[in-house]
């Protein structure tokens, strides 16, 4: 009898934490069914591909993005770096015609910028947000007075594989993607920093009294930031084959909106990788189904900020009935 | 004392803020331009629209520096400036219709003869052409009117009649297919430019029987235009003609024709014949664009200026002439000096 009810709650809890993981996936499924039923053209194996390419650069953003938000941080400069980054490997490719070098010099940047707001953020002992705040305006600013606001055309095949060839039938982008989220996947849940990572973000004054480091922590938290951004600009450039002034404007507000639809909580401590991508592909797919059902442009923004809205609040109803399980 | 450190934070985050917007505002713009700079300590006090031999000193308020369409409309005053020995003074609004009132009360304060507008909005900019107004300074406005205010002369291209241009040739490319399909993409639909050009194209396909199947905006972004025409083409197997109100999106739309392998089947038009744009013409790979070009709008917005402190007679509404560009005449197009 005991055992009986014992093995009732053991269920109920594996249950809700396996809702806890992959509540995402269960909007997804949601969205999937909807769009397919309302727009025909899109379950094809063209469209989905289309989609996913479509969002491997914000994907890229948001896997980063959630690194920095489980710290309990957030980053507002990644769509600056995105396009600064971008802007110097396309202008570096011009004047030494090295794929690799161009590649090194726009992940490297990246990983500069977000270093930079790591260290002024661990040791300026300074809020991310405005941190972050005020070097996206620096870094737009400086991808202006770079390009002189006209863009930046590349020719060089090699470097625009990147953005549009293909392996197997798969978009590099996409490779990118996955090759991205595996290795972040790994990191978060197997290596000490991962670990120091939710710890710093579930309660950062008990991480320091347990003897993590937790400024240099979160220095490495920004710089993983910063080279996803760095990566997204390079794939960006190659893909629209020239570099945009404008390039990288409300790609972390993309970002953001990706993690959090993955049930990562803002406060920190809380959420996973895997369901960012989902995130993502959510956000992706609302677009594309508006685009190709063609509704009006004015309307789209207002229905894509409602799902938004729905999702969040279907994704709390979830949270609730599982914290009730447990 | 943890309180103390957070505000000390907080008020440098703010300075950092500030200092980083303030830099931003000088973006391409090293500070001030003078143009021709022989002796212009701030102690002479300039007459307003007196014109003898002393320089003239001319105000322009940008609404951004981040296009290449705007840039090319300040190198055509630049130039106008510099031909006619007056000295410049350029602020960037950065597309904000707030920042640019204030940007024009800056300029107000160095008393210039002539303040040459290129609004961010047609009804926000009312207030600042008012304050011009009242301190006796005339106002010329390039690209977007002013919808208030006294305003000695307008110069711009006709958006509409560029629609219409644009139209029109869509549909004679299309003469001998039937039942043929068109897509528009457009640009921010809560300006001027884009709402004209829309409406003109809108009309010349409704003039000549030719169906939209799908109208979708990107924001006059080439990014954002690969994306939507990347959907458009999944959810239309048959496409005859794009209209790309802007040459930016009609290169980001290209790019993803060109991923889809429809070019061959693919009439495609964008406007603003920038350099770029003129080499696919070239190439072959964009059929046409409207020259509309930005650096002649600049210039002629100098001459304007000079000729209304001159006292001259000056048409309220100069439209310069908006041209088609296909790879029959793409050598002949000027769009620079």
């Amino acid at each position: 009898m005991h055992q009986g009810v014992f093995r009732v709650n053991e269920t109920r809890k594996v249950l809700s934490r396996a809702m806890k993981q992959y509540r995402s996936f269960v909007i997804l499924a949601i969205i999937l069914i909807i769009a397919s039923v309302i727009a025909p053209s899109f379950l094809s194996f063209n469209n989905i591909t289309n989609v996913i390419r479509q969002i491997s650069i914000s994907a890229t953003l948001a896997c980063g993005m959630t690194f920095v938000i489980l710290t309990g941080g957030i980053d507002l400069s990644v769509g600056g770096i995105l396009g600064l980054s971008g802007a110097l490997s396309a202008s570096v490719l011009i004047k030494t015609n090295s794929v690799t070098l161009a590649v090194l010099v726009g992940l490297g940047f990246g990983l500069f910028c977000g270093i930079v707001n790591g260290l002024f953020i661990s040791y300026g002992d300074l809020p991310p947000f405005i941190v972050t705040l005020a070097t996206m305006s620096l870094f737009m600013g400086c991808l202006l007075l770079f390009t002189s606001g006209a863009p930046i055309t590349i020719g060089n095949d090699a470097f625009k594989f990147i953005g549009k060839g293909e392996i197997f039938g798969i978009g590099v982008p996409i490779i990118i993607l996955i090759v991205v989220y595996l290795i972040a996947f790994f990191i978060l849940s197997n290596t000490p920093f991962g670990r120091s990572v939710y710890s710093i973000g579930g309660n950062e004054e008990a991480t320091r009294l347990s003897g993590i480091n937790v400024k240099i922590n979160k220095v490495y938290v920004f710089a993983i930031s910063g080279l996803l951004a760095g990566l997204g600009g390079v794939i960006l450039t190659a893909r629209l084959g020239s570099a945009q002034p404008t390039a990288g404007q409300g790609y972390e507000l993309d970002a953001i909106a990706a993690v959090i639809l993955g049930g990562t909580s803002l406060s920190g401590g809380q959420g996973f990788v895997l369901p960012t991508v989902v995130g993502a592909l959510i956000l992706g797919i609302l677009t594309n189904v508006l685009t190709l059902l063609n509704v009006n442009p004015y309307v789209s923004n207002i229905l894509k900020g409602a799902v938004i809205l729905l999702a969040v609040i279907i994704d709390r109803r979830f949270k609730t009935i599982s914290a009730k399980a447990e | 004392m943890k309180k103390t450190k957070r505000i000390m934070a907080l008020a440098l985050g703010m300075m950092l803020t500030t200092a980083t917007f303030a830099g931003c505002a000088k973006t391409g713009t090293p500070a001030p331009t003078t143009t021709t700079a022989p002796t212009t300590s701030a102690v002479t006090t300039p007459a307003p629209t007196t014109t003898g031999n002393k320089q003239i000193k001319i105000g322009l308020s940008m609404n951004t520096l981040n296009n290449p369409f705007f840039v090319d409309v300040k190198s055509g005053v630049e130039k106008a400036a510099k031909e006619n020995n007056a000295i410049l003074t350029i602020t960037d609004a950065q597309n904000s219709a707030a920042t640019q009132v204030s940007d024009i009360e800056n300029l107000i304060a160095q008393k210039p003869d002539v303040i040459i507008i290129d609004p961010a909005d047609s009804d926000a900019i009312t207030a600042a052409v008012e304050s011009c107004n009242k301190a006796n300074i005339p106002v010329i406005t390039m690209d977007r009117e002013s919808n208030g205010g006294i305003v000695a002369a307008h110069i711009g291209y006709d958006a509409i009649k560029s629609g219409n241009l644009a139209g029109d040739y869509v549909a004679q490319q299309l003469k001998s297919k039937t039942d043929a399909k068109v897509v528009e993409i457009q640009g921010i639909m809560g300006t001027n430019v884009a709402q004209n050009r829309s409406k003109g194209f809108n009309e010349a396909m409704a003039r000549n029987n030719l169906k939209i199947i799908a109208k979708q905006a990107a924001d006059f972004d080439r990014a954002k235009a690969m994306s939507v025409m990347e959907n458009i083409l999944q959810a239309n197997p048959k496409i005859d003609a794009v209209y790309a109100a802007n040459d930016e999106m009609a290169l980001g739309a290209l790019e993803a024709i060109k991923a889809s392998g429809r070019l061959k089947d693919i009439v495609l038009i964008g406007c603003d014949a920038i350099d770029p744009s003129l080499e696919k013409i070239r190439a072959g790979e964009l059929n046409a664009t409207i020259a509309e070009p930005p650096f002649f709008l600049g210039k002629k917005g100098v001459e304007t200026a000079l000729s209304v402190l001159k006292g001259e007679k000056v048409e309220k509404t100069v439209y310069l002439q908006s041209t088609l560009v296909t790879k029959a005449n793409v050598d002949t197009i000027k769009t620079k000096e």
